[in-house]
């Protein structure tokens, strides 16, 4: 029950899986690891399947998208061991225009509906999933909505046109 | 008996639409269900219908314009999300809120979540027929409407708060009718529990509808009453306390089985256990020597009163800089989460030192959870999916977001 | 211009009225609307805050609120319209029959509110024609109830030819329906 850390965490991690771990860092008390795409749903089936480390309930994840680095799509996913309170956060980035991830619904139903949100909005695909497809947006828009290249409002507005307002 | 030469006719599925606008789904989303007479074989959802992308719209907002779109996530308790929001700028930028400002907050936060119950409750109620429990207890409804319009002007999407604090003080009239809501609510809760808890024709329809195991119910990621009613006790207030909830004792109502009657109990019992952390907070702030703090001092953050603002130099510019986003915004990622009325409700924030956010993702429990509705339905008949829809008290703004 | 139940006005005797079929019509239509609540967000809650006992929307005559278009008369519009529910909204208007009304409540469906975005519908009345618009986000009861009132001063005024009027159909042609 103490035991279970931070540091312990991290050690366990690093004696696993060595260089798959890229980084660790504690922000804001929150242990946030960043993982190779290649080995990240070893570590997260390994979180999960520890008797120590009892990772069992997914909490969130989202995508991210930083333009300027060099890996610019990434997947942000946060686990949550309920009796020992204890949370942490993985990352992944992938430097391809169009990332694939594996899908994470082996071990949770609840990844479902979550990475068809990361396809619906940044366009990744998952590896796996039993039914990728857009699930907030409607079917037919084109372009992935949160990369930060697309506009956020309507291109077909017409009161915003800049000659009515003598521009 | 059947010789060799009867044909029996293979079994037929009707497909019914059940939405996206029902009467019963409160809110839009659609489920396409293939039926086998009454039993329901197969749910197909479809959601989306209310999506006002509001993780795109944060990424152009400064930190106070967002409040507004965090308001209309579970907009029946507005409150929550609204203080929810602040409390993770208050994590990023590492202010320390005042206990009084901590305890008034969860007065504001408690209110706000018996008003989300009372209409999960009586919803259920309307659904299976029960119209005057609804009739009844929406009254009570107005008389927190009123208290929240006393502190902040706005009945439903209240926009509360701010970075740092309250904006007002409770002015003696709130005291007034929340010490009148105290008073009578207790009796007219009591009044619609005689309706509904022992009523044989509510309990026939509700007990052993759409159960959920525990097991189930985790691996689906549920949190909040849904998963309380199927019987693990997690409560981001008692896991993660945050605004002082550590200090104050109350219960965690569990259920057993997960069905609809039990997410009805957990809530019922909720909202008691709510009127008696109010009790305490009042008691609280009565034995506290500070009584007049309602922010922390934090000028970069918080917007200075108006009063300051047109008669002092300081007040004028802090409020240009905060307004215009001049003010340095710490650089970092962070995680806060808040027991909303369906759950953990969680907000991820990074921050580039910009002065609006990086990227902002909300957690929304309804948006989870409602994937295991499919599963839930499967081989029941459609009036208990109806009444299983209300009672996970899926709400459409969280859910599409 | 009144808005209460109006007395009509008329020859009157001993045991009989004469006034035109219009006004009679109009009278009887107005205090007997049956709305159709197209309640999609916050200001669905507000709706129901209406419907019930304190605002109570049934002393205007509306209190059998009817969910299947074919049997209701005026369509309460409350809340954001995305754009995937355009085709919807649009097909429940349709399947209406004629008398029909509209009336867009809270800022979300006069014009897409506060969400300046790529996935709401900027305002209902891109696709359908809409009578009265409740600005608020969301509005107070008291002004949803107003605008049920505005409905039914036009209800009680509108002439029985309009709905097959030129320009009534010209108006409906250019939003494409038919």
């Amino acid at each position: 029950m103490s035991e279970l850390n931070n540091e312990f965490v991290i050690e366990h991690l690093k004696v696993k899986f060595g260089d798959a771990i890229l980084s660790a860092e504690v922000l804001y008390d929150f242990l946030t690891v960043t993982v190779t795409n290649k080995e990240i749903f070893n570590v997260i089936q390994f979180l999960k399947s520890d008797e120590t480390i009892n990772c069992h309930f997914l909490t969130t994840m989202c995508g991210l998208h930083y333009p300027d680095a060099k890996e610019s799509f990434g997947m942000m996913y946060q686990l949550h061991n309920m009796p020992d309170n204890y949370r942490i956060r993985l990352k992944v980035f992938s430097s391809d225009a169009d990332p694939i991830f594996k899908s994470l619904t082996v071990l949770w139903p609840s990844a479902n509906w979550m990475e068809r949100e990361a396809y619906d909005f940044f366009g990744f695909k998952f590896e796996g999933h039993p039914n990728l497809r857009r699930i907030l947006n409607m079917d037919s828009l084109e372009g992935w909505p949160m990369r930060k290249e697309f506009p956020l409002e309507d291109p077909f507005r017409m009161d915003k046109d800049d000659k009515m307002f003598g521009r | 008996m059947p010789d060799s030469n009867t044909i029996i006719p293979a079994k037929e599925y009707t497909t019914l639409n059940l939405g996206p606008t029902h009467p019963a789904t409160h809110g839009i989303f659609q489920n396409v269900l293939k039926m086998d007479g009454e039993i329901i074989i197969e749910a197909e959802p479809t959601i989306g219908y209310i999506h006002r992308s509001f993780e795109k719209l944060a990424e152009r907002r400064p930190f106070y314009q967002i409040t507004p779109i965090t308001d209309r996530l579970n907009y029946c308790s507005s409150p929550i999300n609204n203080m929810g929001w602040h409390m993770t700028v208050e994590k990023l930028a590492g202010i320390e809120i005042p206990k009084r400002v901590q305890y008034l907050r969860v007065i504001i936060m408690e209110l706000s979540r018996i008003s989300d119950h009372i209409i999960c409750n009586s919803v259920i109620g309307v659904d299976s027929g029960a119209m005057t429990g609804f009739l009844y207890i929406f009254q009570w409804r107005e008389k927190i409407y009123e208290i929240f319009e006393e502190l902040c002007g706005a009945r439903l999407t209240t926009n509360i708060g701010r970075i740092g604090g309250l904006e007002r003080d409770f002015s003696p009239v709130a005291w007034q009718k929340l010490n009148d809501f105290l008073a009578d609510f207790p009796a007219g809760l009591k009044e619609f529990d005689d309706l509904l808890v022992r009523n044989r024709i509510f309990m026939d329809r509700t007990i052993k509808c759409c159960p959920i195991s525990a097991e189930m119910a985790l691996d689906y990621g549920f949190t909040g009453p849904n998963l309380r009613a199927a019987g693990v006790d997690y409560d981001v207030r008692v896991i993660n306390p945050y605004s002082s909830y550590d200090e104050f004792e109350f219960e965690v109502p569990i259920g057993t089985n997960g069905d609809t009657y039990d997410r009805f109990m957990v809530r019922d019992e909720e909202m008691w256990q709510s009127l008696s952390i109010i009790r305490q907070a009042i008691a609280k702030l009565d034995r506290l020597e500070d009584k007049t703090s309602i922010h922390a001092d934090v000028p970069e953050f918080y917007l200075p009163p108006k009063e300051d603002v047109y008669n002092t130099m300081e007040g004028l510019i802090w409020h240009f800089k905060i307004v215009m986003g001049e003010t340095t915004i710490p650089k970092g990622e962070v995680y806060h989460c808040v027991e909303g009325g369906n759950g953990e409700l969680g907000f991820y924030l990074v921050s580039d030192g910009g002065r609006t956010p990086y990227r902002l993702h909300f957690r929304r429990p309804c948006f989870i959870y409602y994937q295991a509705y499919q599963e839930m339905v499967k081989g029941s008949m459609l009036s208990d999916a109806i009444l299983t829809m209300s009672s996970m008290n899926v709400i459409a703004g969280e859910l599409d977001a | 211009m009144s808005t209460e139940v109006t007395k009509l006005e008329g020859y009157e005797g001993p045991g009989f009225m004469a006034t035109s079929l219009d006004k009679a019509i109009g009278l009887a239509r107005k205090n007997s609307l049956w709305p159709l609540p197209f309640a999609t967000s916050c200001c669905g809650i507000e709706f129901m805050a209406t419907m019930a006992s304190t605002y109570d929307l049934g002393r205007f005559g509306s209190e059998r609120l009817s969910f299947s278009p074919r049997q209701a008369d005026l369509l309460m519009v409350m809340g954001t319209i995305a754009k995937k529910m355009g085709p919807v909204l649009r097909q429940v208007y349709e399947q209406m029959a004629e008398p029909k009304w509209v009336i867009a409540v809270g800022a979300c469906a006069s014009t897409g509110g506060i969400f300046d975005t790529y996935s709401v519908l900027q305002g209902i009345d891109r696709i359908i024609p809409v009578d009265v618009y409740v600005p608020g986000c969301p509005p107070r009861p008291e002004q949803i109830l107003d605008g049920v009132l505005k409905i039914q001063e036009l209800v009680q005024n509108e002439s029985l030819r309009r709905r097959n009027s030129p320009e009534y159909l010209e108006m409906l042609a250019s939003y494409g329906i038919e």
